[in-house]
């Protein structure tokens, strides 16, 4: 709540409002003002290989697991501009799995998933990627990943091969397949706790039994209803597994 | 608003604070009110703070987590590159937005959102710093009848942050870096 009322104010000011009723005056009767809104509602930050220890984590202790299935399902949930997502996609290329993998990348907002299908980036935060790619233990250069032109890095359709993006919104909407592995990386940190518990249940409602969720670095299930439902896999990079009766 | 609201200080330091806070923190007593605190560090990612200043404090110290609920006795520190606020219901609430003033953790994003949970129980201190940030949140801790102070700027290893408080809540409490633990002890525990 804290975080929305930050947000909304600044919206108000950016709009030219002077309350908040103003502003909602304009949202409902003005469809493009609700896309504009959404930008500034919903946080948009991300890097590729971001907390490169969680992405190394994976690596070594994740997909010695994930190689036994026969086929995956990834839902990386909250995708935002998509960073998550081609980080994901590269990983599973090196080690193996991206071929048996289908990813699913939801976000509630429209014009996120749109730059996540393009996976056009600031050439400029490429070092930044890089080094976090090298930190999570990469077996490739980045650069074999995308193309650089006219300052901007466009990262290889390929990797979205496997790749579905959806609109999904974790508050409203319902479970829509089995996964084997949830990444929802500082998007419950903007839920207040009725919230989080329902975005967690569907979370342990979607995850095949055993199957792994991994938050972000100072996110926890400690203080959801949820949290007796799986085990600290690796508590450090906050991974989870689904317990087997859970 | 009830007679005695419930208490918590904050503290924002930039520049020289690490020094300043340990100076402050070791001071306060193991059942003093919950201390939140935000201090500007390169994005390092790596949390340092709570060890730091786990072994030389008599109150809990932790690094801030989401959700948690806010307990006496305890000192929290912004995790690194997330900003640390306070909700209603006084639990921790952590974000990534923007940084604010070049700065995430931001002081003012701590002291505007812990000033509409606490109010007149609140207790905002400035401490030594670089950068403008903190100014605009003290003046929100006042605004909502809380209590403002600054360390005084001699007494600061940078001046910027408490000179700017001060310009902008000249109805702050100014003292020496070595008097403020005990302003801390006598009012707000």
């Amino acid at each position: 709540m804290a975080s929305i009322k930050r947000r909304l104010l600044q919206a108000r000011d950016q709009f030219g409002c002077r309350s908040i009723s103003m502003l909602q005056d304009m949202v409902l009767h003005d469809e493009d003002m609700l896309a504009a809104l959404m930008s500034y509602l919903t946080v948009q930050v991300s890097e590729l290989f971001r907390d490169p220890a969680y992405f190394r984590a994976i690596r070594e202790k994740v997909v010695p697991h994930l190689k036994t299935y026969p086929s995956l399902k990834v839902w990386i949930a909250g995708c935002s501009t998509g960073e998550e997502l081609y980080a994901f996609a590269i990983l599973f290329r090196e080690e193996g799995l991206e071929e048996r993998t289908l990813f699913y990348a939801t976000d509630i907002n429209q014009e996120s998933l749109r730059k996540a299908e393009a996976g056009v980036y600031d050439l400029d935060r490429m070092r930044l990627f890089t080094e976090n790619h090298r930190l999570s233990g990469g077996k490739t250069s980045l650069s074999d990943y995308y193309t650089a032109a006219y300052g901007a890095a466009t990262f290889d359709k390929s990797l979205r091969k496997h790749v579905v993006f959806s609109d999904h919104s974790l508050v409203t909407d319902a479970v829509f397949a089995e996964t084997q592995f949830v990444s929802c990386r500082n998007v419950l940190i903007y839920f207040n706790r009725d919230l989080q518990n329902r975005a967690v249940a569907l979370f342990a409602e979607s995850l095949s039994r055993k199957g792994f969720l991994g938050l972000g670095a100072k996110e926890t299930l400690r203080f959801t209803d949820h949290h007796d439902k799986f085990d600290e896999f690796a508590r450090e990079e906050r991974l989870y597994q689904k317990r087997e009766a859970a | 608003m009830s007679s005695s609201p419930r208490k918590a200080v904050v503290i924002g330091a930039s520049a020289g604070g690490v020094e300043a806070l340990s100076s402050l923190l070791p001071h306060l007593p193991p059942d003093y009110c919950p201390v939140l605190v935000v201090i500007h560090l390169p994005p390092t990612k790596s949390s340092v703070l709570a060890d730091l200043f786990h072994d030389k404090c008599r109150m809990r110290v932790v690094e801030a987590e989401d959700k948690a609920p806010i307990e006496a006795g305890t000192i929290y520190f912004a995790p690194p590159d997330y900003h640390l606020m306070v909700e209603t219901d006084f639990t921790v609430a952590l974000s990534n937005e923007a940084p604010v003033w070049f700065s995430r953790p931001s002081i003012d994003v701590l002291f505007e959102t812990a000033a509409d949970a606490y109010g007149a129980g609140l207790t905002g201190l400035i401490l030594t710093g670089a950068n403008e940030d903190g100014a605009a949140g003290l003046r929100r801790v006042m605004a909502q009848g809380g209590r403002g102070l600054i360390q005084s700027p001699e007494t600061a290893y940078a001046r910027l942050m408490p000179e700017t408080a001060l310009s902008l809540c000249p109805k702050a409490l100014v003292r020496p870096l070595d008097r403020l633990a005990a302003e801390l002890i006598t009012e707000a525990a």
